[in-house]
């Protein structure tokens, strides 16, 4: 069989990456989190672990949070990505990253990337979490600094803010 | 490593073939921490989540197919599928995060062969039946017999596992899944009990027990199912005499480790506990359900 994909170890990825079409060439090993990292100087997401323990890497795919330090890179292909860097609007932050900064749900800073992006999910899907929702929400995140509360609090901030605008 | 994405079942078998370091992955949330810790890495990665087939669930004719590779939240998702196998829906729920359960697969938790694997011992109380992709075919075998010890699986090279199918359970059965774990989320069972039941009248016809990470595989308990099939169940519970004798036979079956999450009598003490209430909540299952 001759599938020319599996003789060439970089692969052509074509995906939009927060509402952009974008090509990018990567090695077939390359996690996609180096991936948007190094190729398409996307940032925002980290790598705490490399093991999906931490969640600092978490983005969405095909509006699902995931690890994309667990994902190689030419999974992407065809698949709707979102990062931190795509959920402000413009210059206009998403609540969650206004209520993050005056919350103080943040320290070092490492964490939070993950967290906005996960805490988005939930809020997109479930708009009044109880305390414990948002905190099984948050379980795949870990932050090493704030101790978690003021973390919690934001959000429960952010989705009160957010129920007010949809209202 | 080179990566390829098939699209077919028949596509997936002639690359294994044609390349004997190649390995399959679906969610590779136990693959990529492995190839981190040194584990050698595959010359070629088949992902498996490109075949319909493999992330295809489906109800027809009185049984379930699950695709090996469907992410676990999908199955949590699945009304339909956790109303029939409410434990086996709990079992895939509990592996890792959010961000995990959008990858992980049964397949994968399957072929790990961790013996902590939280879906597996609901897996096999359901009598899952595992559709094998061979060299030149398919097999099917119980999905008990896939894992054979600690990282190791009956699976010969090239094989992989294509779907898991399940009877629908007969009227008035009931399952549960339980664990143990040291936190509340996000840590791998020190002890994980499945139960399935069916109550036919007051009393309990038929029983399944599976314990987890107690032993190098998960184990069927057939003494601590016979200690049930048989009991009343009329109070709407299960009977104290039957329930300490579960618990007994399960504590006689473990066969655990000691290491720093567990010493072996706490793993055995547990295996019972979790058992005994594992039953009683798929008997109440069972008679709500019936
Ligand atoms: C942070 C974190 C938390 C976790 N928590 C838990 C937990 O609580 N409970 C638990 O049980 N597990 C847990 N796991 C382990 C892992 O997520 C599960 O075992 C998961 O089900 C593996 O599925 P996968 O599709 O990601 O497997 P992969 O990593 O893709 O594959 C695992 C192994 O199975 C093989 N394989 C995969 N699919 C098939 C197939 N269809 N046929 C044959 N072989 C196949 C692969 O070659 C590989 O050897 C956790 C992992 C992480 C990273
Ligand atoms: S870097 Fe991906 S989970 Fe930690
Ligand atoms: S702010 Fe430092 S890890 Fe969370």
């Amino acid at each position: 069989m001759s599938n020319d994909a599996t003789r060439r170890s970089r692969t052509h990825v074509s995906c939009t990456v927060n509402g952009d079409q974008v090509d990018f060439l990567a090695d077939d090993g390359t996690s996609l989190l180096d991936a948007l990292r190094d190729e398409l100087d996307l940032t925002g997401a980290k790598e705490g672990c490399g093991t999906g323990d931490c969640g600092a890497c978490t983005i969405l795919v095909d509006g699902r949070i995931n690890c994309s330090c667990l994902m190689f890179a030419p999974e992407a292909e065809g698949c709707e990505i979102v990062t931190v860097e795509g959920i402000a609007e413009g210059d206009h932050l998403h609540p969650l990253q206004q209520t993050f900064l005056e919350g103080a749900a943040l320290q070092c800073g490492v964490c939070t990337p993950g967290f906005l992006v996960s805490a988005k999910a939930l809020l997109d899907e479930n708009p009044d979490p109880t305390e414990t929702e948002i905190r099984y929400a948050l379980a795949g995140n870990l932050c090493r600094c704030t101790g978690y509360d003021k973390i919690v609090r934001s959000v429960q901030e952010a989705a009160v803010q957010l129920r007010g605008a949809s209202r | 490593m080179r990566y390829a994405a098939p699209a077919t079942v028949e596509e997936a078998q002639a690359l294994l073939a044609d390349d004997t370091g190649a390995q399959v992955f679906a969610g590779a949330t136990d693959l990529v921490p492995q190839m981190r810790a040194g584990r050698p890495a595959p010359s070629l990665l088949v992902d498996l989540k490109g075949i319909d087939r493999l992330t295809a669930v489906t109800h027809e004719d009185g049984r379930w197919t699950i695709g090996a590779a469907t992410p676990t939240a999908e199955l949590t998702r699945n009304e339909a599928f956790t109303a029939a196998f409410p434990g086996l829906s709990e079992g895939a729920g509990l592996i890792g995060s959010d961000q995990i359960q959008n990858r992980s697969s049964l397949g994968g938790n399957l072929a790990n062969a961790s013996p902590a694997a939280d879906s597996v011992p609901a897996l096999i109380a359901n009598d899952g039946q595992a559709v094998i992709a061979t060299a030149d075919g398919t097999r099917t075998v119980p999905a008990a017999e896939v894992a054979t010890g600690p990282g190791r699986t009956s699976l010969a090279d090239g094989e992989f596992i294509v779907e898991f199918t399940f009877a629908d359970p007969p009227a008035g059965t009931g399952d549960a899944y339980l664990r143990m774990i040291p936190r509340t989320e996000m840590d791998i069972a020190i002890v994980g009990a499945a139960v399935r039941v069916t109550v036919d009248g007051d009393a309990i016809s038929d029983a399944t027990v599976v314990l987890g990470a107690v032993a190098p595989t998960a184990v069927v308990v057939p003494d601590a199912a016979a200690a049930l099939v048989g009991t009343s169940v009329a109070d709407g519970a299960l009977d104290d005499a039957a329930a300490t004798a579960l618990a007994e036979a399960a504590e006689a079956a473990c066969d655990p480790i000691d290491d720093k999450r567990g010493t072996i009598a706490y793993r055995r003490r547990v295996a019972g506990v979790l058992a005994r209430r594992a039953a009683a909540i798929a008997v109440e299952r069972a008679r709500n359900g019936a």
